[in-house]
């Protein structure tokens, strides 16, 4: 990555595009204190927060999907929401050693919680099965799910549409323009499929060998030279 | 809405804990009598694996971290505890000698050296913990390995602790009452704790570290506290089988005696009841094939073959679905009640507040 700048305003949605290896991944690791930055700085809230590690970023409030999905396979769905609602409970090993009435009350107040974020994704059905037994699709949308139930403000989310078909693509594409809404969430997305970035993004920035090539509207960026060049080649029509 | 008294809640817990205890103390009157010394030995050895086994459970099964120094821990706990018992405890003890609740003094007594014990090994699990933030897989098992055999070794060259020849002398505190109820209440504190926050998030560092670090779980923390934990029980069962043994030496936390409990909890598939199982499985197999050549007058001992076929058998059988079976005739339904109660109690009361009938 080189002199790559970007600002994202709350409850905005900005895509990032790219050919493959461009550095979109990246940005989101320097994000969320996966890579150490070299030089530079990661502004969140006011607050700097370049070189804190992923687990502090997290609970700042910025959540992540990942490209290829990484659930807890051998978990419950359930259990994927809970261990992801880590910072909610506030009882200590003590009380959880004896099960005392925090402990029970926290523990209910989780599982209405999950269940009612499970219910918003239509995944409630699936709550008691292993998450690595989901089909596909059902998968990408759990690990969504799992990122929102750390109560994020910002969402990063990596590729959310690899591997689905056009109908999935269109639920999916309703279901992150709801979340907006629904968690007055900040979106940035990574995404190859078009019609998805076209359709929800505010704003898209495209990448090139880690540099920025081009920044604006769905439309502009649809009709940039520079950018139909680099990344989306001529129309097929 | 008014919340009902807290006594409600905890009246189960303190019911099942007296019962419990009464239980427990008839054991400890009974057992001795119906059976010899050897059998005793056996059982108090059953108990002491399964704490083992169960605490290691917590770092090799839930945390998903490979420690194969486990008798490590044990042997500082037991080293410990002992070598303070036979220098100073002894003793103050003294003094209380055939009085009347020399037996309560010394069960308190015993209670606070399981502490000491417990607490050095846990100083021990946060040496090993360290390490394990920069270690994983193979790694992480030779150091563990390395660990255990460092404590061993430092054992064999401190004459303070009588060296090769090991600790003797140290006074006989443990009974059955203790050694059993100090197993079900690890085994109770681990289960809980792997139903709890903290064992979701030794879990989801099991199952993805990335993905855990993401959503704010900080595994250095929680992988350190794997260890620390683990290696309290551990140091808790050495404590209570010095003080059962009277002599210990540093061979009896060898590589070895790891190397039984990562087999326990590898056959224990992870899962506490099968843990339990395999335990018990493990140290009552060796003892029952010594008759095995006496019955067919066989010139050599056939045990360690019989051993290494049933072990094979019973990987091949699926030990998921014998702990699977266990957990849904013994432990849910025991749970269920336990719930059903409590939830009666809680119900009842809530009604005659509101000046309702209780009977529903």
């Amino acid at each position: 990555m080189d002199e790559f700048s970007l600002d994202v305003w709350p409850r905005e949605l900005v895509s990032l595009i790219g050919p493959n290896g461009a550095g979109k991944t990246t940005v989101f690791n320097a994000i969320t204190g996966v890579h150490p930055l070299a030089g530079g700085a990661v502004h969140f809230d006011g607050r700097a927060i370049s070189g804190l590690p992923p687990h502090r970023v997290a609970k700042l409030g910025i959540a992540r999907t990942f490209q290829n999905i990484r659930l807890f396979k051998g978990l419950t769905v359930l259990d994927n929401l809970r261990a992801a609602m880590h910072q909610d409970s506030d009882y200590d090993l003590l009380r959880a050693a004896v099960r005392s009435r925090t402990w029970a009350a926290t523990e209910a107040s989780l599982e209405t919680h999950a269940m009612a974020l499970l219910q918003v994704f239509g995944l409630e059905g699936r709550a008691a099965e292993l998450a690595g037994g989901l089909p596909y699709g059902e998968q990408r949308r759990l690990e969504i799910v799992r990122a929102l139930a750390t109560g994020p403000r910002l969402l990063l989310l990596d590729e959310p549409a690899a591997g689905m078909n056009p109908a999935e693509t269109q639920r999916l594409m309703e279901l992150i323009r709801s979340l907006i809404e629904r968690f007055s969430l900040t979106v940035l997305l990574i995404e190859h499929d078009m019609r998805l970035v076209m359709g929800v993004s505010q704003r898209v920035v495209v990448l090139n060998y880690g540099r920025e090539i081009a920044a604006g509207t769905p439309e502009e960026i649809a009709h940039n030279p520079a950018v139909i060049e680099a990344y989306l080649g001529e129309p097929h029509h | 809405m008014t919340k009902p008294s807290p006594w409600c809640y905890y009246l189960p817990h303190l019911l099942v804990g007296v019962v419990i205890v009464v239980e427990l103390l008839k054991v400890n009157t009974f057992l001795p009598r119906l059976l010899n010394q050897y059998f005793i030995q056996i059982i108090v050895l059953v108990a002491l694996n399964i704490m083992l086994a169960v605490s290691l459970n917590l770092i090799n099964g839930v945390a998903g971290q490979f420690s194969i120094g486990h008798a490590g821990f044990m042997a500082i706990g037991a080293y410990v505890a002992a070598w303070f018992s036979v220098n100073h405890g002894q003793h103050w003890l003294a003094g209380c000698s055939g009085w009347r609740l020399e037996p309560l003094v010394t069960t308190v007594y015993l209670v606070a050296l399981m502490l000491l014990g417990g607490l050095a090994a846990a100083l021990g699990g946060l040496l090993v913990g360290l390490p394990s933030l920069r270690l994983r897989g193979d790694y992480l098992a030779i150091a563990t390995l390395g660990f255990g055999e460092i404590i061993r070794v430092l054992l064999l060259s401190m004459d303070s602790v009588g060296g090769a020849t090991g600790l003797r002398g140290i006074p006989i505190y443990s009974s059955l009452f203790v050694v059993f109820g100090a197993t079900l209440a690890a085994v109770l504190v681990l289960h809980n704790l792997a139903n709890s926050t903290h064992g979701r998030a030794l879990l989801a560092i099991r199952e993805d570290e990335t993905a855990a670090e993401a959503l704010g779980i900080n595994c250095a923390h929680y992988k350190t506290s794997a260890f620390v934990i683990g290696a309290f029980f551990a140091g808790v069962a050495g404590c209570l089988y010095a003080h059962y043994m009277d002599a210990i030496h540093p061979a009896d936390f060898d590589f070895m005696k790891s190397i039984l409990l990562v087999l326990i909890v590898v056959l224990g598939g992870g899962n506490l009841w099968g843990v339990i199982i395999a335990a018990a499985v493990m140290t009552l197999l060796p003892e029952g094939l010594r008759q095995v050549k006496d019955v067919l007058h066989l010139k050599t001992d056939p045990r360690m073959v019989i051993y290494a076929l049933l072990l094979i058998a019973v990987m091949l059988v699926g030990r998921e679905r014998i702990a699977d079976a266990m957990r849904a005739r013994v432990w849910t339904p025991f749970f269920r009640g336990f719930v059903a109660l409590r939830n009666r109690l809680l119900g009842s009361s809530a009604a005659r507040r509101k000046g309702g009938d209780p009977a529903d």
